[in-house]
């Protein structure tokens, strides 16, 4: 391990923190935690640090994005909880951009999968510390020590030491060895598994000031608009500035050229024409007064509803097979008493968090500053060096609160050009995307087609099963004419297919991409969970069972699971989820005229979900009246942060079901704003009733998990509504909303 | 220049002749609580009241404000604060971004409005998008609002 060198001293100075007061240093990974009170030179790295001031003040360092999942509020109560802390002393420090922070990447759902011990265990080893320090002021046995709610209690004389008041003491106490670190009791817990009393930014939240991105301020900084290619890589021929110069506020106009990443990684940028001003409507006013002649280039041919077709085309023959497969479907569907198909599409989606993507840079003295909204600032970092040439420790990114993100402010684009427009104007600069640059320029979630065959015996059992997906894959980002999906897109629900069939196969399908495609909230779970689900219920319609009960079978008998996984698949708890939302829905009960109710299942970021929707028909105009989803993620932190996040995702996947449709013409994309890229709003929200399930599993991901089912068990309800099957999506595409 | 009444204190902006209030209010005020979202009065993001009417400062020119009172979710009222209360009660936020709108466009219904139907909930939010979805929320939380703003 790398010996450090800095002192505390220079940890205090780097983390922005008050001097004084005890500090810990940390190197916390998945598995293991290292600690020290950084009084004396360490040799370790430390990626987390927690600060305990003479006036109690606990402050904790949180490297990884708030997105809206409450990470901050979760990690802090993790810590908090077996450190004993009163909540109401915690605050929390967003952490910049840097390596001594370890994996800062916020994505795939697993930042309290992997933290949620290490943190306890940093807790509890800052606990024992302060008892020990109680111990030795009171010359007593740390036996008679406990802590409890910021202070150290003497059993014995019933006497208190404030935590503040044992700074000096812990300071002299050598770091406990791991056997005497013991974490708290599940009973015992005050923040863990419970509704936490104050979110850490909740007042900011409701007083306008929480620091997004976009409202990064520094004097003298400049705001810049870029007009990008209407063409995905079209490039600049000529433009005519007149115009734009006129505008009150227009200092001037800048061309970028395309940023193109290496092969792998990174994400480059668009390039284009960057108009500068003093003020960011202005800045917005100039570029739509730019008159560019665009060379649209290779893409320009892109019409998304004869891509459509084709893929629909492709999928109709037998393709690539990959592994793993079972058995013999063509056999399967020879013996067969039924054989039925099915083709579902769905379009391109746009992530459009609340707050458009945006970053300042300022670029000086061979140093580059950047602030903005990012998911994984260490790669932004990284990439800027590359493209920049800057050293790595000249580069420092900090962190802003982010308006959303959905996987959008994971891609660094919008950090990138900022950095150049820095560079090239040497004045700070903060770039602002218009809601239709942002709808426009994105990397789209991938338009895809699925064909699915399935064999029925006599007696209604599924005996064979083949799924033949098509989709360009996020691949193609990093390495053009990628045109086949990745493996780690097919292990999103294709090729984990949890249904115990003895016949199956799964084909994958060529497919070009004519836009950057991107991950998006749950990514292709979205596709497979509409697919697989939506097949499974007209496998249930046409063998004539209750489409839970068939589900229960389609699972088959409980096994020990045999993955070789840290979280392997258990198929009992898919079971269980689908049994909790069947009594939580009163499934089977007794509907109003034109209702129905629809059932979907799905495992992803390793948590198992059931989602059951109720939906009324009326005049072929659909509305979602409930949605019941149960969701098994293990342990939680913040029980009502995570069912926020499960509302959430039932709201998300209601807006990709009903209304989410990214199109192009020409290569161009058709939508531009709120008005026809629609998002389900209160008029239209259902009510929304969430069960956890209470186990003592390892934590797994909670932001995403919620999306994937919710589609297929709306048109699942419609169907069990009205007789009518949608294959395809958006319903807003079949007039139905 | 222009004055602009904020929160019952007055700005002085120099704002370019097209320029709507939302960026006057951000880059030339500094006031960022007021969010910009789409622009094109879509989102709701950017509600502001001006002399107690939630208006779109997005699509609002300055000269409309001139001499009026604007009230930001950097502001305070009888209704913003109930309101404030009941979201905390109901961990409302998820990213927060929506918020200020969401608290604004809320403010001026109970303002308005002593017992508002679920319809009633419905009809003044819609005009508000939340993308993290945190609807079921804010409608639970604008019902707790109007008792708690009887209470006082
Ligand atoms: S920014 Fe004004 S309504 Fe969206
Ligand atoms: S809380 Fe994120 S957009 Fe509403």
């Amino acid at each position: 391990m790398e010996k450090i060198e800095m002192k505390r001293r220079d940890f205090v100075k780097v983390l922005g923190l008050a001097s004084g007061g005890l500090l810990f240093g940390c190197n916390v990974s998945a598995d293991k935690v290292v600690v020290n009170t950084l009084e004396n030179g360490i040799s370790f790295v430390p990626n987390l640090f927690i600060q305990l001031q003479k006036d109690g003040k606990l402050t904790i360092v949180v490297a990884r994005s708030e997105m809206g999942q409450g990470i901050r509020t979760s990690m802090a109560s993790a810590i908090a909880e077996d450190l004993e802390a009163d909540w109401k002393y915690v605050t929390v420090q967003q952490a910049t951009g840097d390596s001594k922070f370890g994996n800062q990447n916020t994505d795939g759902s697993r930042s309290i999968r992997t933290l949620l011990k290490p943190m306890r265990k940093m807790g509890a080893m800052a606990r024992t510390i302060l008892e020990q320090a109680a111990a030795k002021k009171w010359n007593i046995p740390v036996s008679n020590c406990k802590a409890e709610n910021h202070f150290v209690k003497n059993s014995t004389t019933g006497e208190e030491i404030f935590f503040g008041d044992l700074v000096e003491e812990a300071k002299t106490i050598a770091i406990p060895s791991d056997e005497n670190i013991i974490l708290k009791d599940k009973k015992e817990f005050k923040y863990i598994g419970k509704k936490v009393i104050r979110g850490i930014d909740m007042e900011d939240f409701l007083h306008g000031k929480a620091n997004y991105g976009l409202d990064a301020r520094l004097p003298n900084m400049k705001f810049a608009s870029i007009a990008r290619s209407p063409v995905t890589f079209g490039s600049v021929k000529s433009y005519d500035t007149s115009e734009t110069v006129e505008i009150d506020g227009v200092e001037q106009v800048v061309q970028l050229d395309r940023l193109i990443p290496p092969a792998g990684q990174f994400f480059g940028m668009l390039g284009g024409v960057a108009v500068i001003a003093n003020n960011t409507w202005s800045a917005f006013q100039g570029k739509n007064n730019l008159n560019i002649e665009w060379e649209s280039g290779l893409n320009k041919t892109y019409d998304s509803e004869k891509f459509k077709e084709k893929l629909i085309g492709r999928i109709q023959n037998k393709s690539k097979v990959v592994p793993p497969f079972k058995g013999n479907v063509d056999k399967a569907f020879e013996n067969a008493d039924k054989v039925i198909e099915a083709t579902y599409t769905m379009p391109h989606l746009v992530h459009a968090p609340m707050e458009v993507p945006n970053a300042l840079a300022w670029v000086r003295d061979g140093k580059c500053d950047v602030w903005a909204p990012v998911q994984d600032p260490q790669t932004v970092r990284a990439e800027i060096a590359h493209f920049f040439g800057f050293a790595i420790e000249d580069i420092t990114i900090n962190v802003m609160m982010l308006g959303g993100a959905f996987g959008r402010k994971s891609k660094s684009d919008f950090v990138v050009e900022a950095v150049a427009l820095s560079q090239k104007i040497n004045a700070p600069v903060q770039v602002v995307w218009t809601r239709e640059d942002d709808i426009q320029h994105s990397f789209y979630h991938a338009q895809n087609a699925q064909y699915l065959k399935g064999s029925l015996d006599k007696k209604g059992k599924v005996t064979g099963w083949l799924h033949r997906v098509a989709f360009p894959s996020i691949t193609s980002s990093f390495k053009p004419m990628s045109n086949y999906i990745a493996g780690f897109e097919l292990g999103m629900g294709f090729t984990n297919n949890p249904y115990d069939i003895e016949n199956i196969q799964i084909e994958n399908a060529k497919a070009e991409s004519h836009l950057r495609i991107g991950w998006l909230r749950s990514v292709s779970n979205i596709i497979s969970g509409f697919g697989i689900n939506s097949f499974v219920d007209e496998l249930a319609m046409v063998s004539g069972k209750d489409a839970i009960d068939f589900r229960l079978d389609l699972l088959g008998k409980d096994k020990a699971p045999t993955e070789k996984s840290p979280h392997p698949f258990n198929v009992a708890r898919l079971k269980n989820v689908l049994l909790e939302a069947k009594k939580l829905s009163k499934w089977g009960r007794e509907l109003p005229e034109g209702h129905g109710l629809g059932v979907a299942i799905h495992y992803s970021f390793y948590s198992y979900v059931a989602t059951v929707v109720e939906v009324s028909v009326k005049s072929e105009k659909v509305k979602v009246e409930n949605i019941y989803s149960v969701l098994d993620c293990g342990m939680y932190v913040n029980r009502d942060a995570v069912i926020n996040q499960m509302e959430g995702a039932a709201i998300f996947g209601m807006s990709i079901t009903m209304f989410g449709k990214i199109s192009t013409k020409d290569g161009v994309v058709e939508q531009s704003n709120f008005h026809d890229y629609q998002m389900t709003r209160m008029i239209d929200a259902p009510n929304i009733h969430v069960h956890l399930v209470d186990n003592e599993e390892d934590p797994t991901g909670v932001g995403e998990p919620g999306v994937p089912p919710v589609s297929a068990a709306i048109t699942n309800a419609i169907f069990n509504a009205s007789g009518k099957r949608v294959r395809s999506l958006p319903l807003s595409d079949h007039g139905m909303v | 220049m222009q004055t602009l009444t904020i929160n019952g204190q007055d700005y002085q902006v120099d704002a370019p002749e097209s320029m709507p209030l939302l960026w006057a209010i951000r880059d030339l005020i500094g006031l960022t609580g007021t969010k910009f979202g789409c622009g094109v009065a879509q989102c709701g993001a950017c509600s502001i009241m001006i002399d107690g009417a939630v208006v779109r400062s997005c699509s609002t020119m300055v000269s409309q404000a001139i001499g009026k009172n604007i009230t930001t979710i950097e502001g305070t009222s009888a209704s913003l604060e109930a309101l404030r209360q009941a979201w905390r009660n109901n961990s409302v936020p998820q990213c927060g971004y929506c918020q200020s709108g969401q608290l604004i466009s809320a403010a001026e219904l109970l303002d308005t409005n002593n017992n508002p139907t679920d319809e009633d909930i419905d009809n003044a939010m819609s005009g508000n998008i939340c993308r993290c979805g945190t609807y079921v929320r804010i409608k639970k939380a604008i019902k707790e609002a109007v008792e708690l703003k009887k209470q006082v």
